[in-house]
C-alpha cells in the first residue's frame, strides 16, 4: 500500500544554482587557502644564508635572477574588481529585466576574464623561467596555474550566461546571481594570491 | 535552470532492449538512484579487493624474511595502496553513493539537485580510482619505481577527489534546496542531516587535498625539488588517509544508525534535536581538528603547559568522540521509548557504529603522549575500525533501502548472520593491530621488524579478519544479486518506516514522487499511520 500524504502545490523556485555555486566557491576558497598556506610554509622554511660580504641574511626562496613583472600582476589585480563590478551590473540589469544591458555586462565580464588570462600569460613570458627550474618556480606555476584554471571557469560561466541572456532567458536571475558570486570569489582569491605571491613574493 | 529535473529516463529498469542500450542508459542516466547504485556497486567491489590486500599484508608480516607475496621494496606501495583503497576506494564513495541514492527520496525531491554534476562525479571518481590502481600495478604510487606512474597516481588521486567533491556538492545542494514543502532544515531525516554534514565537511576539506596534489603533481613531474622524490610524497598526503580526516567520512554511518534505530523500535526519535546536534558536533569538531597538526597530550613541563596541552587535546580529540557517543546513545534511546527488536539492517548499523566508536576512541588514546602509540600499527587499527565499521553501517543502510533501490527485501536471517560474521571480521582485522601497536610494531611496514612471537599471531589474526570481511562482502553481494534476479517484490513500506521515501512504490520510480507531499513533522509517515507507533 502506498501511503497518501496531503499533496502540496508546486514549490516556490529554490535557487539551486546559487546554493551550488556558494558550495563550489567555499570549496575553491579552501583550495586557494590551502595552497597559499603551503606557499607560506615553504617560504618560511626556506634556508637562510649569509651574503658574500657577510652583512646580509638571504633567504633562499625567490632566486635573485627572477624578476616578477609587477605591471602585469598589478593590472590583473585591478582588472578583477572591474570584472566583479560588471557581473554585479548584470545582476542589476537582470532585476530590471533589461536584457540588453545584462548581455552587455556579461560579455564585458567575459572579455575582462580573457584579458586577465592574457596578463597572466604575459607574466609567464616576461619572467622567462621554466617550470622545472626549481622549487620556487614549480610552486609559482602550480598556484598561478590553479588560479588560471579558476578564471577560465569564470570565463566559461560568463559565456554560458551571455548566450542564455541573448537567447532571451529573462527568468535567469539566479544564473546571473551565481555568476556574480563566482566573480566576487575570483576577485577575493586573486587579491590574496596577488598579495602573498606577487607582493610579498 | 529548473528546480526539478524530470528528465531522468522513463524507468529504473531496462525493458529488455540490447545490452549496448542498457549500458548506454547506465552510463548516461541522470537518475540519482542509478548514479548511487553505480557508486555503491563499485565501492563494494573495491571493498573485496581492499580486504584481500589487508589479508595479504597480515600474512606477509608472519615471516618477513621468508616466503613473500611481494618484493621487500614494494612494502611502501602495498601499504599506501591499502590506505588509498580503504579511504577513497571504499569508505568515501560508499557513503557518497548511498547519499546520492537515498537523500532526494528522503527529502521529498523528484530528483537530485544538479544530476549531471553527480553523474560527472561518479565517472570522475571511477576513472581516477582506476588510474590510481593502474599506477600501482605499473610500479607507481608513493615509493614507486616508475616516475611516470607516480605522476599517473597523482593525476588519478586528484581526479577521484574531484569526483567525490562533485558528488558531495550535489548531495548538500539537494538537502538545502529541494526539500518537500513544509520540511524545514531541522525536519530532515537523520540520514539526510548526516549526509548534509558529511558533504559540507567534505566540500571544505577535500579541496585542501586537491591543492596539495596540484603542487605535488607539478613539482614531481617537472623538478622534484620542493616536495622530494617518489619515496616521500606520501608524507605530504598522509593526513588525507588518516584520522581525523576519515571521521568526516563516517558521519553518514552514524546517520544510518540514527535512521534505522527508531524505525526498528517503532517509535519517534526521542531527543531528536540532541541527535542532530551530536551529528553536527562530530562534523564540526573533526573539521576543526583536520586544520590542525595532531595534538598529542603532553603532561610534561609547567602547569600552564599541561593545561594548554590538555585543552587542545580534549578539543581536537575529545569532541569528535563526544559527538559520536552522543549520536549513538541518543539513537539507542529509541529502544527505551519503543519496542525492543532486531533486524538485519539494524544489526549491521549498530555493530558498525560500535566499531566506529572503537576507532574514534582508539584515535583518542593514540594521541595520549605517554602511551607512545604514534607511529605504531595502532594507527592502522584505528583506520581499520573506522573504515570497516563504516562498511558494516553502509551494508545496514543498503539492506534498509534495498526495497527502494532494487525493489527487494533481503533474507533477514541470512543477512543477520552476515552482520555477526562481519562484526567478528572487523574485530579480528582491527583489535590485534591495537595490541601490536602497544608492542611498538611500526605503522605501514611489513619488513625490517621482528614479527616473531605473539606479534606473529596478532598479524595472522588481523589478516584472517580482513579475509573474513572479504567473504562477508562477497556473500552479501551474492545475496543481493540473487534477490534482484529472483525479483521478489518488496512492498512499498516493508519496515513501517517514518520518512517520505516509504510513501512511494518499491522500487522507486525514476522521478520518485508523482505529486509532491506536504510535510508537517520530521516523521511524516507516522503522522498518517499513528496506529503503528508505540506510545511513549
Amino acid at each position: 500500500m502506498t501511503l497518501a500524504l496531503p499533496s502540496a502545490p508546486a514549490p516556490a523556485p529554490r535557487r539551486q544554482l546559487v546554493v551550488a555555486t556558494a558550495l563550489v566557491v567555499s570549496a575553491a576558497v579552501m583550495l586557494i587557502a590551502g595552497m597559499l598556506g603551503m606557499w607560506m610554509r615553504f617560504r618560511a622554511g626556506a634556508p637562510v644564508r649569509t651574503s658574500a660580504d657577510g652583512l646580509e641574511q638571504i633567504k633562499d626562496w625567490l632566486p635573485a635572477s627572477i624578476k616578477i613583472p609587477e605591471v602585469a600582476a598589478n593590472t590583473m589585480a585591478a582588472t578583477f574588481p572591474f570584472a566583479a563590478l560588471m557581473a554585479q551590473w548584470a545582476v542589476y540589469a537582470s532585476k530590471n529585466r533589461d536584457g540588453q544591458h545584462r548581455s552587455l555586462a556579461l560579455i564585458i565580464t567575459g572579455v575582462l576574464g580573457v584579458a586577465i588570462v592574457n596578463a597572466q600569460l604575459a607574466v609567464y613570458a616576461q619572467m622567462g623561467v621554466g617550470i622545472s627550474d626549481g622549487a620556487y618556480q614549480s610552486m609559482f606555476y602550480a598556484i598561478t596555474g590553479t588560479m588560471l584554471l579558476l578564471v577560465s571557469g569564470g570565463i566559461v560561466f560568463s559565456a554560458v550566461a551571455f548566450f542564455r541572456s541573448v537567447g532571451g532567458r529573462n527568468d535567469d536571475s539566479h544564473v546571473i546571481t551565481a555568476h556574480a558570486l563566482y566573480w566576487y570569489f575570483l576577485t577575493a582569491a586573486f587579491t590574496a594570491v596577488w598579495f602573498f605571491v606577487y607582493v610579498q613574493k | 535552470m529548473t528546480t526539478i529535473d524530470t528528465h531522468v529516463g522513463v524507468s529504473t529498469h531496462t525493458t529488455g532492449s540490447s545490452f549496448v542500450a542498457s549500458v548506454g542508459q547506465w552510463v548516461t542516466s541522470s537518475d540519482h538512484k542509478k548514479i548511487g547504485r553505480l557508486f555503491i556497486g563499485l565501492s563494494l567491489l573495491y571493498a573485496i579487493a581492499v580486504a584481500v590486500i589487508g589479508a595479504l599484508i597480515g600474512f606477509e608480516r608472519i615471516n618477513p624474511d621468508g616466503a613473500q607475496f611481494f618484493d621487500a621494496d614494494a612494502a611502501l606501495q602495498l601499504t599506501q595502496l591499502h590506505r588509498h583503497a580503504l579511504v577513497f576506494g571504499l569508505l568515501a564513495p560508499l557513503f557518497i553513493g548511498l547519499a546520492i541514492a537515498v537523500v532526494p527520496m528522503q527529502v521529498g525531491a523528484r530528483a537530485i539537485a544538479l544530476p549531471r554534476l553527480a553523474q560527472l562525479g561518479f565517472w570522475g571518481w571511477a576513472l581516477g580510482t582506476d588510474l590510481v590502481l593502474i599506477s600501482f600495478i605499473a610500479n607507481g604510487g608513493p615509493g614507486g619505481g616508475s616516475s611516470d606512474m607516480v605522476d599517473l597516481y597523482l593525476l588519478g588521486l586528484g581526479l577521484s577527489l574531484a569526483g567525490l567533491l562533485a558528488g558531495a556538492v550535489s548531495v548538500a545542494t539537494t538537502v538545502l534546496t529541494s526539500r518537500a514543502p513544509g520540511m524545514g532544515l531541522m525536519d530532515v531525516p537523520a540520514f539526510s542531516w548526516s549526509a548534509l554534514m558529511g558533504s559540507v565537511a567534505s566540500v571544505l576539506s577535500l579541496p585542501v587535498a586537491i591543492g596539495t596534489v596540484a603542487y605535488l603533481y607539478v613539482d614531481h613531474t617537472y623538478s622534484q625539488t620542493a616536495f622530494g622524490d617518489n619515496k616521500v610524497i606520501n608524507t605530504w598526503l598522509g593526513w588525507v588517509y588518516a584520522q581525523p580526516q576519515t571521521f568526516v567520512l563516517i558521519v553518514m554511518a552514524l546517520g544510518v544508525l540514527a535512521e534505522i534505530a527508531p524505525v526498528t523500535a517503532r517509535t519517534r526519535q526521542p531527543l531528536r534535536p540532541v541527535l542532530l546536534a551530536g551529528i553536527a558536533l562530530i562534523t564540526t569538531a573533526t573539521l576543526g581538528a583536520v586544520t590542525q597538526t595532531a595534538h598529542v597530550l603532553d603532561l610534561s613541563g609547567t602547569t600552564g603547559d599541561k593545561l594548554s596541552s590538555t585543552i587542545l587535546f580534549l578539543f581536537f580529540n575529545g569532541l569528535p568522540l563526544l559527538g559520536a557517543l552522543v549520536t549513538v546513545a541518543v539513537a539507542m534511546l529509541s529502544f527505551k521509548e519503543g519496542r525492543p527488536g532486531v533486524n538485519a539492517s539494524f544489526a549491521f548499523a549498530l555493530l558498525g557504529a560500535l566499531m566506529l566508536l572503537a576507532g574514534v576512541a582508539g584515535s583518542f588514546v593514540q594521541h595520549i603522549g605517554d602511551a607512545a602509540l604514534v607511529g605504531t600499527s595502532f594507527g592502522e587499527g584505528v583506520t581499520a575500525y573506522v573504515v570497516y565499521g563504516g562498511l558494516l553501517a553502509a551494508l545496514g543502510g543498503i539492506t534498509y533501502w534495498a526495497p527502494k533501490l532494487w525493489g527487494v527485501v533481503l533474507d533477514d536471517k541470512k543477512v543477520l548472520g552476515l552482520a555477526g560474521l562481519g562484526f567478528i571480521g572487523v574485530v579480528l582485522a582491527s583489535l590485534p593491530l591495537y595490541v601490536a601497536g602497544f608492542a611498538d610494531q611500526p605503522v605501514d611496514a611489513v619488513n625490517d621488524f621482528d614479527y616473531s612471537g605473539p606479534l606473529g599471531l596478532w598479524n595472522v589474526l588481523a589478516g584472517a579478519g580482513s579475509a573474513v570481511i572479504a567473504l562477508v562482502v562477497l556473500a552479501y553481494v551474492g545475496l543481493l544479486f540473487a534477490a534482484v534476479r529472483k525479483g521478489a517484490g518488496a512492498s512499498d513500506d516493508p519496515w513501517d518506516a517514518h520518512t517520505l521515501e516509504w510513501s512511494i512504490p518499491s522500487p522507486a520510480p525514476a522521478d520518485n514522487f508523482a505529486a509532491l507531499a506536504t510535510v508537517s513533522s520530521s516523521e511524516p509517515l507516522l503522522d498518517v499511520k499513528p496506529s503503528q507507533e508505540v506510545p511513549a
